[in-house]
Order: structure tokens, then sequence, then C-alpha cells
């Protein structure tokens, strides 16, 4: 059982890096601790900049800070960074194409009976609305881990989403393929492909073991790259089968699903179905019980699979 | 006629407050303490809201900014009969409950959703404005915390307050002096808050001790009395107030207490009640 969530892969790449590239600055908005970068500001104090709760100076400020040359990662709650700071991320980010990340913490459901209002079920659809804004969801530490470096290596902005609790690998240390924008195909099946961004690709994955054992043969694609979607995996990876599952935590409107279905439809026009979250506010509970209770898991997954063939 | 002893039932809707956190494992608790008496001074003693005044166009109106705070808010809505307590504290942040972490206006009582910290006082300011249009005298009052000064939208909320002379609107800042991180003056300071407010045209009042039920009171008879322009009522307040497990410490911003800790606690609200009964 993995003990590391995704927001502590982050920082333990930004520490290392940042021994070495003075340009590197963390800027958090009273999140340090829920964004797990409290050692950073304690081992980089002049690289640390703390806004308060203030996530629009946040994100301003990182983009003046990327305009001098420095290397910024913004790290704030995904629903007050997403929504509360969205211009800021649309001008002063991607319009004027400042070298900023965002980071998402605690993205989607992860803060489970606190609400809607903590919520970020839109960040998706709002973020890759946004010209020269790309959006990632990384599956587990590993791949967040080779994310964060890659993102390391490019000047353009970004958005990325984690979770709050740690999640079940999907690769390992030794074995996590990555190139930038290229999604992985994790199994290749025949019978129906199953597309799962962030932290539904585990589920994804175990779905298509339970497929399996019923004589059902699935793909599943990890699309960590939302946008730019690598069409390219994705087509290969639907030709031939029969239908298309999206899984992901968010709306059911603008996020993977409304991308995955618009490519295929004018690509390769199949049966796409949406497993997402609800139009509404989610029932209260822990994300593990609000997951179970949408079917976001891997029988629910494996069931909706089995409906389709 | 009795009077009801406010400050000694100050510490018996902590235990509820506590009670709800050690069920829903989980609760801002530290907050929850420092706003008790700002919360029971505006529901017991200022504000014209009842159950059954609840949908009256001329009751005064109330926002929790400071959403995080929901616990003490069902302890206060529960003691003025809006709420079950027992049913709150059963169900608090559990499945399919709906009694979530934060104010949600599907329970009585309850105007405006709130959380996202930085909304309350911009809301406010437009109950108000309708107040004044409408030609009614009904008050609206907001808690923030100090932390939450930090969203702009609160200085574009005092800008228009003052603005609209809305001296209908009472906003009330629950000064504790911490925020998650840590200090408010480390994070992201205030210096003289009262100067500030005032240099954006409110009227503003220094509550010396925000625990204190009588104080807050005579703030906000005060702040009637004011015309012309908005009242702002900045009071001390002591997070985690009422046992000094976790008085004054940034980390019991969230938290559940340990048994232990859950034993001492209600042990010091118990001493603090018996002080308050005898004082
Ligand atoms: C817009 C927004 N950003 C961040 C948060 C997360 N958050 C919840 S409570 C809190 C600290 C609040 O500190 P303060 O306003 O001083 O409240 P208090 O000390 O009374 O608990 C933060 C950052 C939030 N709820 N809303
Ligand atoms: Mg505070």
């Amino acid at each position: 059982m993995n003990k590391i969530p995704n927001r502590q892969a982050i920082c333990n790449v930004l520490l290392e890096k940042a021994k070495e590239d003075k340009d590197i600055m963390v800027l958090c908005s009273d999140s340090r601790g829920s964004a797990s970068l409290a050692p950073f500001a304690e081992a980089f104090p002049d690289q640390f900049v703390e806004t308060g709760i203030a996530e629009q100076n946040l994100v301003s400020i990182s983009a003046g800070l990327a305009k001098c040359g420095k290397k910024p990662f913004a790290a704030s709650p995904a629903c007050f960074l997403s929504t509360r700071s969205y211009e800021q991320a649309k001008i002063d980010v991607a319009y004027s194409n400042t070298n900023v990340t965002l980071i998402g913490i605690s993205g989607g459901i992860s803060y489970g009976a606190l609400g809607m209002s903590h919520h970020s079920a839109q960040d998706i659809a709002a973020m890759s609305a946004i010209p020269n804004m790309r959006v990632y969801l990384p599956s587990d530490r590993h791949q967040t881990k080779c994310l964060i470096e890659a993102l390391l290596q490019d000047e353009k902005p970004a958005y990325v989403r984690v979770g709050r609790n740690p999640v079940e690998d999907v690769y390992s240390e030794e074995n996590c393929p990555f190139q930038m924008d290229k999604a992985n195909i994790l199994t290749e099946g025949k019978d129906i492909a199953i597309v799962a961004c962030g932290e539904m690709v585990r589920p994804a994955l175990d779905a298509a073991k339970i497929l399996e054992e019923k004589g059902v043969h699935a793909t599943v694609v990890d699309m960590y790259c939302v946008k730019p979607l690598d069409t390219e995996t994705l087509l290969k990876a639907v030709e031939g089968v029969s239908a298309v599952i999206t899984v992901e935590e968010h709306a059911p409107f603008g996020g993977l699903g409304s991308m995955v279905s618009q490519v295929v439809g004018a690509k390769c026009p199949k049966e796409v179905i949406n497993m997402a979250l609800p139009d509404a506010p989610v029932i209260t509970g822990t994300s593990r019980e609000v997951f179970d209770y949408y079917g976001l898991n891997a029988e629910g997954i494996a069931a909706k699979a089995m409906e389709l063939m | 006629m009795i009077m009801e002893n406010l400050k000694a039932k100050a510490f018996d809707l902590r235990k509820d407050v506590v009670n709800m956190i050690m069920e829903g494992k989980g609760g801002h608790i530290g907050g929850d303490m420092s706003v008790m008496e700002i919360l029971m001074s505006l529901y017991f003693c200022q504000m014209n809201v009842t159950p059954e005044n609840q949908d009256s166009p001329d009751r005064d109106r109330f926002v929790l900014s400071k959403g995080h705070s929901v616990e003490a808010y069902y302890a206060v809505l529960a003691a003025k009969g809006f709420l079950d307590i027992q049913d709150v504290i059963k169900k608090f942040s559990k499945f399919g409950s709906s009694y979530i972490g934060h104010p949600n206006n599907k329970l009585p009582g309850i105007e405006m959703n709130s959380g996202s910290l930085g909304h309350g006082l911009p809301v406010c300011v437009g109950m108000a404005l309708a107040g004044k249009k409408d030609h009614r005298d009904y008050r609206v009052y907001t808690v923030m915390g100090d932390g939450e000064l930090a969203e702009g939208s609160v200085w574009e909320g005092f800008m228009a307050g003052h603005q609209y002379k809305l001296d209908n609107l009472c906003a009330v800042i629950d000064r504790n002096r911490l925020q998650i991180s840590g200090n408010t003056e480390d994070v992201m300071g205030h210096d003289d808050l009262g100067e500030r407010i005032r240099s954006f045209g409110w009227h503003v009042i220094e509550v010396k001790n925000g625990n204190d039920i009588d104080a807050l009171n005579k703030a906000f008879e005060e702040a009637k009395t004011v015309k012309g322009q908005p009242t702002a009522i900045i009071a001390d307040t002591t997070k985690g107030y009422g046992s000094a497990v976790m008085e004054n410490k940034a980390n019991w911003h969230h938290k559940v207490p340990t048994q232990e800790e859950y034993q001492q606690i209600m042990a010091d609200f118990e001493a603090r009640k018996e002080a308050a009964l005898n004082e």
C-alpha cells in the first residue's frame, strides 16, 4: 500500500532540483501544509513566497516572477486555484505566456465532506478552455515525478492537478515509461477501451483485471495529458474495439470525456460512455465513499463495460 | 425572568462542537472556539432571527464568511431551535449527511453557502443595499477570519460598503492572529488593522476581549447608533479558546483531539463553565 501522495512527490522533485537551480520558486497561499510543501519553505526560504489567503495574488505574482526569469510553481487547493484565480491564469499566465506551473492540490473531491466550495470538478474544463494552457492529471507518484521533471525542462504554462490522498501505484520506480504529452497504453485488449486520467487510472486498470476474468479484453489508456490530448495514442487505442469508456474525477461536462468523445466522434465514430461525477453537489462522504456511491471504482467501471458488451 | 447565563452556556456549546468533531472525524476546531461568543452574541442578543420568522423579509441577515467554523455555527443554530443538536452530532460529515463541513443553505437558518473565504462581506454589501432600496430596517452581519482578510475581495467589499453608506452593515473580524500556516502577521500582516479599515471609511470598534459576550454586545449596540457608514468590529479573540490544550496553537486550526486530549478539553470546558456560573 503506497503511503506517498502525489503532492509529496512534487515536493520531493522540487527539493532536489532547487539545490542546483536558484530560479525555481514555490508560492503558496496559506497552503504549504496541505501542499506538502512545508519542507520546501524550510529548506529554501529564499525561494519560497507566501501570499496568505489570496489566490489571485498568488497567480499574478507567479506570472511576474516568471516574466523576470524565475520558474514559479504556484500551489493552492485546486478548487480555489482554478476558479478564484481563473482570470489571472487566463491573462497573466496563458495569454501572456509566462513560465508558471499551477499546482492544484487536493483536486476533485479529495476534500470529501467539506462540500462543493472545496471540490474542483470544473478545473479540467475551465483550464482546458484557455488557449496556451496545458492540463495534466498524473496517475501516481512515479508519473508525477516524471511530469514535474519534464515541466522544469520547458518554459510554458501548465496546470497540474493532484489529489490529497495516496493512490495505489500504476507504475514503479524502475518501470515508469514517460514521454511528454504522450499517453500510455497500459493494457491492450480487443473488446473495449477505457480511457482514464489522474487517480481514476488505477481503478480503470483494476477494472480491466475483473473484465479479463469474465473473458472481456480491455485496452486501458492513461491519458495524463488531458490537454494537449494525445489523439494519436487515443485513436490507436480505440481502433477495433466496440465501445469506449472514459473515467474521470470531474463534472460530466468539458472534461476528459467530452474531449475524447470529440475526437472519437470525428475520427472513428463509435459509442463513447463518459463516467464522471454528477452535475450536482456530490453526496456527503469521504472521497472513497463518494466514488463507491457513483460507481467510480473498479467494480463500477467493469459493470459499465459489461453493459456495453 | 431569569436571564440565561450565556457565558456558561458558551462552554456547553463548545462541548457540542467537540463532540461533533469527534463523531465526524474532522473539523476546524480552533476557529470554532474563537468565534463562539461572537455567534452567540449575534444569535442570542442582537439579531431578530428565530425559526418562526426565518422567512420574514424584515429579519436580520447573517453570513458566516469564515465558513470553516461551521461546527460552532451548527451548535448555535441548534441552541436557537433551528437544528436538533443530537442529530447534528450523530451525522456531522458522515456519509449522506446534510451537515457538511461548511454552511449550506439547504439547512434551516442558513442564508448563504460559504467555505471559500472572501465572499461574505461583498454578499452582505448586496443584502444591506437591498435593505436600503426596500426601506427595510433589518441589519446585516458577517464574520470574517483575520487570515481571510488577505483576499482582495474583502477590500472591494469594504470600499463598496463605504461608497453606499451602508450603516445597516456590520462586519466582525475574528482577530485570533492565527491562520493555517502560523501567525497572521508572519503570513500576511495587517499592521494596525483598525487604522486600515478606518481609512476605508468605516466606523471601527476594537473589542479587547472578543470572547466576552458583554463586550461584544456593547460593540454591537454602538454599531447600531452609527449613521452614514458601516461598522467593523475587530474582536481580539483567542484561537482554541476554552482549553489550554488548544489555545493559541496554530496546529489546532483543523484537528481531531485524541481520546486523552478530548478528556482534558471537556474537563477544561466544565471548569470554565463553573467559573462563569460563580462569577
Ligand atoms: C478562498 C479560500 N482559500 C483557502 C481556503 C482554505 N482555508 C480554510 S480556513 C483557512 C485559514 C483561515 O484563517 P483565518 O481567516 O484566520 O480563520 P480562523 O483563524 O478564524 O480559523 C484557509 C486558508 C479557503 N477556505 N478559501
Ligand atoms: Mg485567524
